[in-house]
């Protein structure tokens, strides 16, 4: 094996308009403690416009910063341009660790970088640690989230996609230094795939929020729907839906908790009206605080909420909202 | 890259050609997993077509009603997964493809991703490749994209919607980076889709007499030998390896139960939501 030919932890810090997302934050704070293990330097690239703020990449532990730079190209979410680009610094630096967050768009750029690279890669990871040999143990749930798989690559880099979400974000220090390279793109495209428009950027992540207030399809209409957004609201939380909710069309997928909507993972989860189907649950039973109001004593829901308001949400939320506005004033 | 985009030939006139990659997978529903033992019991559940395989399907059949395309049903198993090949024919596939050999288990991300790349490079001319976004045992979501990858051929992701297609060239909406794309792809391509691009027919009557007198294509390693190595199949092949299995414990939640007693729920909750510190921003 080529062992100490690849060397170094490289994190892809994902961008979208300039802006890094936190997963970013989260990958170089469990990267650090992986190269503190292993000895050897924490790395990051960025692929974007000239104007990124690059410098956060290293207030946050990175001690080399890749930003291979293109005002146009990687502006749009074209996996075939970023995968090229990616593979040839991979090729180049030989980082022997190699974390993606495992957003919609590292999910989907990871495994193309990893099938050219002819290198494993693990998937969706929850934890990652360095075995007594110095290889990475990733650890990812499998099986509709039944188990959890310890899982060590035999080549390098050690590939993985890595969930938001699951570490805290790395420690932000305005006094540390490190090194920034600049690299040029590679500029030949893809003439297949062309991003015709960008439909819906609806600002909301319901992944960010602190509270989720969700709404299954006991909401009937628009105007039903109200008292939840007003309830996320007065929290400072946002909307979130379960998928027959969406189905209707009361509301968008944007807001859709579950298995193939959004995972998250508030501080306080509210399910209103929601039974709990598995799928729902795999989104959101990491929540900190789970309270579930349902008027069917046996809805799957109670089984994981901490706190279980068994009656009608009618009656319910609009007495909740009531007493915390009282409260507020 | 543009290079070798455009030195990749497809239908050249003829007939367009759709694969699409299923996996035979438990129903999950009836899954044992034992947590004392790290282990996982399927012998007490069936098996099914994957759940997002039958919407790949599904959008291969509705693209080819209307272009006249053959869809080929590609899957890797064990000789039972010959079942869901024949469902998907009863289901309106033309064709059926199984890749089975004892050489191929064990296969992790990269070698099953090899196999049905060498699969598809051994069909030879095709245009769609279609995928469910994951399996529900797997799980993992990488093999479409990857073998997008080794065929050096363009993916798009997380399709939630197709609006159009043509022989040529397919607008499909991915989500992805946070929005939802509207992209144009001309073949040849690879597309994972989600649950929300359409609902799967049902098998009908006439394709599922044809389902039963199919002759279902199989290959093993020895009719791929010549596009892919024998070291690169099966656990040889995977570089990722599982070394621990563990069942984690449900969660353990409080679980208090107000039952006809809204109010006192009420008052609780605000307690939460007091100390849990969600109540102090302005509104």
């Amino acid at each position: 094996m080529e062992e100490k030919e690849y060397k170094g932890v490289l994190v892809f810090a994902e961008q979208k308009r300039g802006d890094i997302h936190k997963v970013a934050y989260e990958l170089l704070g469990k990267g650090k403690t992986l190269c503190d293990k292993l000895n050897c330097s924490l790395m990051s690239v960025v692929l974007g416009q000239p104007d990124i703020n690059v410098n956060e990449l290293v207030y946050r532990g990175a001690d080399k910063v890749y930003h291979i730079e293109d005002e146009m190209i990687f502006s749009v979410p074209d996996e075939v341009v970023y995968a090229e680009n990616l593979v040839k610094l991979i090729k180049d630096i030989k980082p022997e660790i190699c974390l993606f967050g495992a957003t919609t768009f590292g999910r989907s750029l990871a495994p193309r970088v990893a099938a050219i690279l002819e290198t494993g890669l693990t998937a969706d990871c929850t934890d990652l640690s360095i075995d007594d040999d110095m290889r990475l143990i990733q650890i990812r749930p499998a099986f509709s989230e039944n188990i959890l798989a310890h899982i060590k690559s035999d080549n390098y880099p050690q590939m993985a996609t890595v969930r938001y979400k699951e570490f805290d974000e790395a420690h932000r220090d305005e006094t540390k230094t490190g090194e920034i390279i600049k690299v040029k793109a590679i500029k030949s495209g893809n003439c297949l795939v062309e991003v015709l428009e960008e439909i819906s950027n609806e600002n909301i992540n319901i992944a960010d929020a602190d509270v989720v207030v969700s709404a299954g399809v006991g909401i009937k209409n628009t105007e039903d729907l109200k008292m939840i957004q007003e309830l996320a609201l007065l929290l400072g939380g946002e909307v979130g839906a379960s998928r027959a909710l969406v189905e209707t069309g009361i509301i968008s997928k944007a807001h859709q908790v579950g298995y193939s909507g959004s995972r998250v993972k508030p501080k306080i989860y509210i399910a209103c009206g929601i039974s709990g189907a598995p799928q729902h649950v795999a989104g959101m039973k990491e929540s900190g605080i789970i309270i579930a109001i349902n008027n069917d004593p046996s809805a799957p829901i109670f089984k994981v909420a901490d706190y279980s308001i068994v009656g009608d949400m009618y009656k319910i939320i609009p007495e909740l909202i009531e007493a915390i506005k009282n409260k507020k004033n | 890259m543009r290079e070798a985009f455009a030195s990749l030939h497809f239908h050249q006139g003829g007939k367009m050609t759709i694969i699409v990659l299923i996996k035979q997978v438990p129903d999950m529903e009836k899954v044992k997993f034992d947590r004392e033992k790290g282990r996982i019991d399927r012998s007490s559940a069936g098996t099914e077509i994957n759940p997002f395989d039958l919407n790949a399907l599904e959008a291969a059949l509705v693209i080819a009603e209307k272009t006249g395309a053959k869809v080929v049903a590609v899957s890797m198993g064990p000789p039972q997964a010959e079942e869901s090949l024949r469902e998907a024919i009863a289901r309106g596939a033309d064709e059926g493809i199984l890749l089975s050999d004892a050489k191929f288990g064990g296969s992790d991300v990269k070698a099953t991703s090899g196999i049905l790349s060498a699969a598809i490079k051994k069909i030879g001319s095709y245009d769609l490749i279609i995928a469910g976004i994951q399996t529900v045992d797997g799980d993992t979501g990488q093999v479409g994209p990857e073998v997008a990858g080794i065929l050096n051929i363009p993916h798009i992701s997380n399709v939630e919607s197709i609006k159009d297609f043509t022989e040529e060239s397919i607008d499909a909406v991915s989500n992805v980076w946070e929005g939802q794309y509207l992209k144009r792809g001309k073949y040849p391509l690879l597309m994972t889709v989600t649950k929300d691009v359409n609902v799967p027919r049902l098998p009908n009557f006439k394709n599922k007499m044809k389902a039963r007198k199919a002759e279902i294509t199989k290959w093993d390693s020895s009719h791929l030998i010549d596009i892919i190595d024998e070291s690169r199949l099966g656990v040889k092949g995977s570089p990722t390896k599982v070394k621990k299995i563990e069942v984690p414990a449900q969660s353990q939640r409080e679980g208090r139960i107000f039952k006809d007693s809204g109010s006192e729920a009420v008052l609780e909750m605000l307690d939460v939501f007091k100390k849990s510190r969600v109540l102090n921003k302005e509104v």
